[in-house]
Order: C-alpha cells, then structure tokens, then sequence
C-alpha cells in the first residue's frame, strides 16, 4: 500500500488534483456530515435560490449519521453510509463548489462525470467501522437542521481521519479496477 | 401454563438491542478473522483488518461497532404453553426497544411514514415483529438489528418452475453482483425458496438469524451453499467493494414447500456487522 497521503481541508484544486484513486489518505481539518434527508433540504434551497446554512465552497462533506455521544464524548460512532443514495444531489452539491466527499460504495456515472467536470475527489471510509473512526472526531457540533437528528449537518473537526481515495478527479475508479483485478472467470 | 409477564420480555429486548449494537456475535468474528488470512487484495486486507479491530474495540469500549444501529427485527416464538401477562407482547418489545436505543446511546433511525412523512419517530419504534406459535413452555427472542446499507440491497424474483436450479443460482448472484461494494461487504447471503412471494422474503431474513456459517441441514442444500459461496467469491468485489477475494462471508438458505407453477427466491443481505442476539425465558 502507498504512504499516507495527508490531506488538511478545506480542499485546494491543487490537492485534488494530485489524489489518485488508490491513495491512502488521512485527513484533519473540518468537515460536514449530511445525508439523504440533509441533502434533500440543500438541494431545494439552491433551486430556491436560497442561502445555504453552510458555504460548501472548497469544503468536503461526510455521508454520515452518528450514534449519540456517551457523557464525556465529543461523538458516538461515526462510520460512513451508502454513498449511492446521495448520487442525485451530489452534482448540484458541486457546482456549488463542494471538492471533496467521503463515504462508501460505488457512484453513478453522473456523479464521477461531475466529479471531472469540477475537479472534485471521493474518499471511501471503512463501512462499518464506525467505533474506530469515532476516534479521529475531535470536535462535533449541529450547524443546521437540528430536527433532523442523526441526519442534521454536523461540523466535524477530524484529525487523521482514515480514507482511500476511491474515485479521483479523472475518473479512475477503484470500485472498477479493483473488481476487475480479482474477478475470476472459469 | 407456565405464566412470562411481558415486563420480562421488555428487559430482554431492552438487553439483546444494545449487547447486538455492541458487541458482534463470535460466529460472525471468526469468519472476519479467516478473511484477513484468505485475502489477497492489500485495500481488502487493509479493510477487514480495521473490521476486525473495529469489532475488539466496539466490545471493549460498549460502543456501537456500526453508527447505523438499524431497525430492530425481533423474531418471537411462543411457546403454546406460555400465557403472557401484564400488558401487549408487541407493546412491551417496542418498550424494550425504546429503552434500549435511549440508554445504550443507539442511532434512532426510523421514520414514521415511509413515503408522506418521513419524519424520525425519536426512539427507533416500531420494531418489526415476527411472532411464531410452537410447542412447549417456553419464549425464544431474536433481535436482528438491520442496517438499511446492506438491507437497500436486497432482491425478490418469482422464478418460473422450468428454469430450475440454474435459475435460481443465477439470481443469486446476479443479485450480489448488483448489490456490489454498497452492502458493506463481506456480506452474508440469506437465501429464502419457496411458499409464497411474501414467504420468501422472511425466509430470507430467517437465514440471517442462523449462526453464521452454519449449513444447511440439508445436505444438497448445504452443497449450494457452499457452491454459491465460492462463485460469489469469484466475483472480485472483495471487502468493501475494494476488489478482492472474500466478497461473502457464507451463505445461508432457507426453504418451504411451494405452488406447482411457482418458484420464488429472494436474497436479503448483511453487512459484516451481522448483528444477531438471542435469549430464552
């Protein structure tokens, strides 16, 4: 595997550009959890017309909904969700600037043609591993959409927070290459 | 008639939620810990190795191993010589699970209305219950937290008789090929055939009840058990959907008798965060 790449937020075209899609990446700095129902509310805003509650310029945004803190926690458990579900926001996403998304699973064609078109990068994050990463969230606060509970967008202050760059800024897809290394055909 | 009141029934339920959230089965573990020495892929390796760390961690902190704590499917079956006091059975699960969820420090994550309002219900209730007569005196619960990740996942085909064994293989793995790196893979595979199309989609979830790797009682079922298990690991997705060589941890299969001009199959998937408890009043 290659050395760890680390990567501080918000994003720079210049970072982006670099990240290829089999990178181990480590990430500190700030980043935005929303989900489904978030992306849902942003995505209407924007075709409003409307201020958005955050500015996603040049900033990353984590598919995540986490566990409640225990006492004494900055957060509970807080892996990535399906990637997939927020496929038809996340070109809206980024025309509004947004660099970078981290999740797991595969994206649509629509999705990596944007990611092109914007110069913007996807990390995958281990699903499931959400007690381990918890670790690396150093911060935590709601800066919207509070009723949404679990799915409210939170700011995260992460600190080598672990990821693989699944898909880069050109396209190359380790989803793809990846499957296509190990499929076995009799 | 031996007598349960369904106080009893809510502490275990109450249990079961957050021991499951916390605290992944050894059958399920043993399996992970076999990947990490069978694959070859360095991202899968690199996966099932924070997987398997996550799991002692998520155990020895009582922290959830997965921020998606599901939503609970609670299999009961009632003893015919149980006489439940003191309130509703169901009643009394959702309580359990109510109770659960708040104190173990869970993810709410189900909305009341699937479709109109989607709005949270606060206390990850309603559970989905399925309750089954059998004999003797006593109260067996299972609680199978799903993750909607590898549940979103899940395929139904009513298959035509004539297309036979092959049919049915081929939709198996047509539909782990389709599910690909989104399930959180290594997944385990629940198979139901047969009864009705309604029938198979429980027998599906059923088989993610068993102890994983178990086979089949069955033994040419347990032969497509383990014959599936290795077409599907020939499919390259790997854990996580990185590539590699353990896409499956196991697949289980569950069966019933069916119509003369039906053959219905359905898969449901679960991540490797397997989570499945169970306890007997």
């Amino acid at each position: 595997m290659t050395n760890i790449n680390k990567v501080t937020t918000p994003l720079t075209d210049e970072v982006v550009k670099d990240l290829k899609a089999g990178d181990q990446v480590s990430i500190s700095g700030v980043i935005y959890t929303a989900r489904d129902a978030a992306h849902k509310l942003l995505t209407e805003s924007i075709k409003a017309g409307e201020e958005l509650p955050v500015n996603f310029k040049n900033q990353v945004i984590y598919y995540a909904g986490p566990t409640p803190a225990k006492p004494g926690k900055v957060i509970g458990s807080c892996g990535p969700t399906t990637s997939g579900r927020m496929d038809a926001y996340s070109p809206i996403m980024m025309e509004q600037g947004l660099k970078g998304m981290i999740g797991k699973g595969p994206r649509s064609r629509e999705v990596i043609e944007s990611m092109i078109a914007n110069n913007v990068v996807y990390f995958a994050a281990i699903g499931g591993a959400a007690a381990l990463i918890a670790d690396s969230v150093k911060e935590a606060e709601v800066v919207a959409f509070d009723e949404l509970g679990p799915e409210a967008i939170r700011r995260l202050v992460v600190e080598d927070y672990p990821c693989i760059v699944a898909i880069d800024s050109e396209g190359n897809n380790l989803y793809e290459l990846g499957v296509q290394q190990y499929k076995v055909v009799d | 008639m031996r007598e349960i009141t369904v106080e009893q029934i809510t502490e275990v339920v109450k249990t079961l939620s957050i021991e499951a959230a916390c605290d992944l089965p050894r059958d399920v573990e043993k399996l992970l810990k076999e990947a990490v020495a069978t694959e070859e892929s360095q991202f899968g390796k690199y996966s099932l190795e924070k997987i398997v760390k996550n799991v002692e961690l998520a155990r020895a902190e009582h922290a959830p191993m997965c921020q998606d704590t599901g939503i609970v499917v609670v299999f009961v079956e009632i003893g015919q010589d149980v006489h439940l006091i003191g309130g509703s059975l169901n009643d009394a699960i959702n309580e359990g699970i109510r109770q659960g969820y708040q104190e173990g420090y869970l993810r709410k994550s189900v909305v009341e209305d699937p479709v109109l309002n989607r709005k949270n219900t606060g206390d990850n209730t309603p559970a989905v219950i399925y309750t089954e007569l059998v004999p003797g005196d006593q109260v067996k619960i299972q609680v199978l937290p799903k993750g909607a990740g590898s549940e979103n996942m899940g395929a139904l085909k009513m298959l035509k008789p004539a297309e036979g064994l092959e049919g049915v293989k081929d939709f198996i793995i047509k539909a782990v090929t389709q599910a690909g790196g989104n399930p959180c893979p290594p997944v385990i595979v629940g198979v139901g055939i047969g009864g009705t199309m309604d029938k198979s989609t429980l027998l599906a979830k059923k088989a993610l009840a068993r102890e994983a790797g178990q086979p089949h009682s069955n033994p040419a079922y347990q032969a497509l058990e383990e014959e599936l298990l290795v077409e599907i690991n020939k499919l390259g997705i790997g854990p996580q959907g990185f590539g590699g060589k353990v896409t499956a941890l196991a697949v289980h299969i569950e069966t019933y008798p069916t119509h003369i001009a039906t053959m219905p199959v359905t898969v449901c998937l679960n991540c490797h965060a397997a989570r499945h408890k169970e306890a007997i009043l």
